[in-house]
């Protein structure tokens, strides 16, 4: 898809010393306070004077010519000012660009955004209206006419592939086959990538499993719906505030779908209530700015849940096959997966990453990964964390339980027999640097969590996962303030809210003050350089080495300022405990400065200290963990209650070690809730119909246990602290834990997820047909 | 929406008037936790909503000849937190306390509960098997009636235009007398029930059932009352056999549909299970055991 990594990038190697901010405890969390008072302001909270409100069309149909939009009687309405549909778009290119994690099209994104020629699932966009009102704004909607052709639709991904699958592009003939094929179909993408020879290794396997695995889609489920704020100005230049991951790719992507130059577009990003790779995507930014422009006044836009399910986000579902062989003594030799990836209506699935992340935990000789990017009328696939890697991993995690089962093994030591180190070569390229995976494993079998017997109807699951960390452009400043505070500018979306933390501590860690000298600032896109989206765990990482890149660099000018003071060469000044000192004792007998009298100084020696990096990050170091599951499976009902969850994984270092748990409690919340209930449900006419919190059911804080974390520290080898991203890699173990723990208490595996109550109790009585009522 | 009319009347005979008189879409409006969600979700368009919580009268729990009496505007907190009902009544308050979050059942009222008219709702199973009348009044005066008689199908009742339910009498249990409630949801809370069962017993002095109610919840087009559970338990002592001819009767009781929060099979079967459960909590709870 991109190009290989830059040799012009930025790597630092890791620097061993003692630390004395990062790993610790920050005073506190700068954001904290004002959210739980309700003071943040996220993009709802933005209100402009003269601000009109914007609400959306959306297609009833999951597919669907367009005959006809007829705005008239919606324009006439008292108190509408502007009503935007496909012709005030300027249709797109085929013109691929990174978005988060995942690749867009630019042709598919002016068609996401706003329906041209089709409408391709139930809530896609026909039209725009901006009124003075919200009720206004809703009763022109009910005015717009719009005559579609009613299509067949496909929901699934299996039906979707099938030969007479209803077409959604005419246009889409699979990439990937030779010769081209002569049909259009829905999968867009056949993808292979290999190493060794499979069939030569399963020859030699004693064990082979085969099986098949069915993942629902699942939405990211933020708190906070997409909002977005946006004045166009009499001068042609467009502000918009809005709920992003990334405003530097998102001012590119409204230039571009607007036609308008980079620099006269600024775009703010607020507050985030929870992104998840979800906030990755213009969805009402593009509107809202046309809508300003027409009706020359402020627009906001704040979706409801209903369309937030409807149409942003979600995950791929999938379908899956995996068939891995090992020999009696537990070496697997070789592993097969066959992936279809649901990419929505429009190609681009999480397939890429999946493939990826697939077997990377295992070192293995010889692996086939065969996959399908496959359109459906469903929403367009937005990434979510670790985005497509929970779903394979429930498959590859599954067929390993069962091969460790075959063969007598306990799973953990399965999985040591075959883990990925230093050095294994991956099937999709590159080698493995230093990482911490058999660690994690050899911490997993320390657990207290292994040693509490289980009671009857109770079973335990062991899965382990792998992501990688991206690196990407990144550009920070540092400001040392006359009072010798320092005030941090950074670009990479505080999505976790942890990040100011982070970046505040590894400032006083560099500066030798403490964190709460240190304040780090969000920007918005006309005060830094560019910055890539906050996806891929990169936020921390990426983000910290452009501001140590940037902290140095002021560090250097701090040198100057006590060269020029003390009448010496500038390489005769060093830094060192948060003071400029004499090199050596030749250098002559002068007191050291502190940053504050450095600060103070700064004026007369020359003008402020700042310091500032633009990078391109490379060759982050990826991260892998292991979780431990005990399930407890009501026979009569079919309910799974999660007793308790254990989390150890490699942070590198954990620069802020309880907000790392935070990310991982986190994550496998949201990876039970994948597991229990959440999925994406139709109805005949492919509309969904459970489009909110009360029937697409994310856990609630009573269906979680206690979530035990515990942090391994195997140094990044290319970042100065080590750091290595740590957002991903807990969303990929808990479904396929869950299953094997599932099977643990009953026997019986699940192959489909969700595993909710009707699905168990079916599997549990297709086994025991004649179990009594209790 | 920009039509919406909102009246607080200060008599129950004003709010009468106004229902009464209202051409299009009217809701009353107690709680608020079902109307106001239903309106910002565009789901109704009331021409009128008429609150009913000004009026004197129709709030407080008291004590009456033979029974309990409380009022349409009472919320789940203040039944919940009755020392003297909701010891009486275990399984009413088993099926408020299911209702939403701390904050929905500090607003939300049971009589809301109940003309919202949910096959699902979870006070109106163990107010139907506890015998509980619902005091109604309208233009043509006050008439009582059985609960079971209130929710006719999803989102309709029998009360005629105009009628509001003013209050609740529910008549006092003989002694040995359990009820509970149970219900199965997906999620351990803020769900809605998939099934929902409550039972009633009354044991005489030697422990032999005398009395059996059971109503089920979200199995068919409307709450229902089961009038067999009294042919699996009367007469017996609530035993293995007993629970077992009660989880049939619960089963066979089922007319549910298949739809995004359970399947027929699932609903006809679990129904059984929680019938079997529910009344071993009721048989504790008769026998005067901890509940």
């Amino acid at each position: 898809m991109g190009r290989p990594p830059s040799p012009f990038g930025t790597m630092i190697k890791y620097e061993p010393k003692a630390l004395h901010v990062i790993g610790g405890k920050p005073t506190d969390r700068p954001d904290a306070i004002d959210k739980v008072t309700g003071r943040a302001r996220y993009a709802a909270d933005i209100n402009l004077p003269g601000q009109l409100f914007g609400k959306v069309l959306r297609s009833p149909h999951a597919h669907a010519n367009i005959l006809s939009i007829d705005v008239s009687a919606a324009e006439k309405l008292p108190g509408v000012k502007a009503v935007v549909t496909r012709d005030d778009f300027p249709d797109m290119e085929v013109e691929y660009a990174a978005s988060g994690e995942l690749m867009i099209n630019f042709k598919d994104v002016t068609r996401n955004m706003m329906a041209r020629e089709k409408v391709l699932y139930d809530g896609h966009p026909v039209a725009a209206v901006a009124a003075t009102s919200e009720a206004i704004a809703k009763k022109a909607l009910k005015l717009i006419k719009v005559e579609y052709e009613v299509l067949p639709h496909v929901i699934n991904v299996v039906e979707a592939m099938q030969p007479g699958a209803p077409v959604l592009h005419d246009d889409m003939f699979t990439r990937g086959v030779e010769p081209k094929p002569e049909k259009p179909s829905n999968v867009a993408l056949r993808m292979t990538s290999k190493l060794g020879d499979v069939e030569a290794g399963f020859k030699k396997a004693d064990v082979i499993i085969e099986r098949e695995y069915n993942t629902a889609a699942t939405h990211q489920g933020y708190i906070e719906p997409h909002a977005s704020v946006a004045h166009y100005t009499d001068g042609g230049v467009a502000e918009v505030w809005t709920a992003t991951q990334g405003h530097f790719v998102f001012r590119a992507q409204i230039a571009k779908l607007l036609k308008m130059d980079i620099s006269k577009v600024k775009v703010t990003p607020c507050e985030l209530g929870g992104g998840f790779g979800g906030k990755n995507n213009v969805y009402l930014e593009p509107l809202a700015v046309k809508l300003s422009q027409k009706s020359r006044r402020p627009v906001k836009m704040v979706m409801t849940r209903d369309e937030v399910f409807r149409a942003s986000g979600p995950t791929s579902g999938t379908n899956v096959k995996v068939k891995m062989g090992a020999t009696k003594d537990g070496k697997i030799t070789a592993a097969f997966a066959e992936m279809n990836y649901q990419a929505g209506a429009f190609a681009g699935s999480s397939l890429g990453l999946a493939a990826i992340t697939v077997f990377t935990r295992y070192d293995l000789e010889n692996v086939l990964v065969v996959g399908h990017d496959v359109v459906c009328n469903r929403p367009k696939v937005a990434a979510y964390r670790a985005p497509g890697a929970p779903m394979i991993a429930f498959g590859v995690e599954g067929v390993v339980d069962e091969l460790a089962e075959a063969l007598k093994i306990d799973p953990i030591e399965f999985r040591l027999r075959n883990a990925a180190k230093e050095g294994t070569q991956t099937h999709f390229g590159p080698k493995l640097a230093r990482i911490g995976y058999i660690e994690t494993l050899e911490r997993a079998k320390q657990l207290d969590h292994l040693k509490i017997p289980l009671g009857p109807n109770q079973g335990r699951g062991v899965a382990t996962g792998f992501w990688f960390t991206l690196g990407m452009e990144t550009s920070a400043t540092i400001n040392i303030n006359e009072d010798g505070t320092a005030s941090v500018i950074f670009g990479t979306v505080d999505v976790t809210g942890g990040m100011r933390s982070a970046f505040s501590m590894i400032v006083a860690e560099e500066l030798g003050i403490t964190a709460d000298k240190v304040r780090a600032i969000p920007s918005d896109t006309s005060v830094l350089g560019f910055n890539f989206m906050t996806a891929g765990s990169r936020g921390t990482t990426a983000g910290s080495m452009a501001v140590v890149k940037a902290t140095r660099n002021a560090i250097a000018r701090m040198c100057e300022i006590a060269a020029r003071k003390w009448g010496v060469d500038q390489d005769q000044v060093v830094f060192e405990n948060g003071h400029c000192r004499p090199a050596g004792s030749n250098v002559g007998d002068f007191e050291p400065l502190s940053v504050p009298a450095l600060a103070k100084e700064a004026s007369y020696y020359g003008g402020t200290i700042a310091g500032h990096a633009e990078i391109n990050v490379v060759n982050q170091g990826p991260g892998f963990g292991t979780h431990v599951v005990d399930v407890e499976v009501d026979r009569q009902t079919g309910a799974v209650k999660v007793l308790r969850y254990s989390i150890v994984q490699d942070a590198g270092k954990a620069v802020f070690p309880d907000f790392v748990k935070g990310q991982w409690h986190g994550a496998a919340a949201q990876g039970i809730g994948m597991a229990l209930n959440e999925e994406y449900l139709y109805n005949d006419k492919g509309q969904m119909i459970n489009a909110g919190f009360l029937d697409y059911r994310i856990p609630v804080a009573s269906d979680l246990p206690y979530l035990h974390a515990e942090i391994v520290e195997v140094p990044n080898p290319n970042h100065p602290y080590g750091v290595r991203g740590v957002g991903e890699v807990p969303i990929i173990p808990p479904i396929a834990a869950i299953a094997n723990a599932i099977y643990d208490a009953t026997g019986v595996r699940v192959y489909e997820q969700p595993f909710s109550p009707p699905r168990i109790l079916a599997a549990l009585d297709a086994v025991a047909p004649k179990m009594a009522a209790e | 929406m920009t039509d919406l009319r909102y009246e607080a009347p200060a008599t129950a005979d004003a709010a009468i008037a106004l229902l009464a008189k209202a051409t299009g879409t009217t809701r009353i409006l107690a709680g608020g936790t079902d109307v106001l969600v239903q309106l910002h979700a565009d789901m109704i368009e009331p021409e009128l909503v008429v609150d009913i919580k000004r009026i004197p009268g129709l709030n407080g729990i008291s004590r009456e000849a033979g029974g309990w009496r409380f009022g349409a505007t009472a919320t789940g907190i203040e039944l919940m937190d009755h020392e003297g009902f909701s010891k009486a009544w275990p399984g009413i308050i088993d099926g408020v306390k299911l209702i939403g979050s701390m904050q929905v059942k500090g607003r939300a009222t049971v009589a809301g509960n109940l003309c919202n008219a949910s096959p699902a709702a979870d006070s109106v199973p163990p107010l139907m098997s506890s015998g509980v009348i619902a005091t109604v009044v309208g233009p043509n005066g006050k008439r009582d009636i059985p609960v079971s008689d209130v929710c006719t199908g999803p989102g309709k009742t029998s009360l005629a235009k105009g009628e509001i339910v003013t209050s609740f009498f529910v008549p006092d249990a003989p002694p040995h007398s359990g009820s509970a409630y149970l219900r199965f949801t997906p999620r351990t809370e803020m769900d809605i029930a998939v099934v929902g069962v409550s039972v009633n017993i009354t044991l005489d002095a030697s422990g032999t059932c005398t009395a059996a109610t059971m109503a089920l919840g979200a199995v068919a087009e409307k709450p229902i009352l089961v009038p067999d559970a009294a042919k699996a338990l009367v007469g017996t002592k609530v035993d293995e056999a007993a629970l077992d001819k009660l989880a049939a009767v619960a089963s066979a009781a089922c007319r549910p549909i298949d739809d995004k929060r359970g399947t027929k099979i699932f609903r006809i079967k679990v129904a059984g299970v929680l019938a079997k459960r529910t009344a071993a909590i009721a048989l504790q709870r008769a026998k005067g055991g901890a509940k």
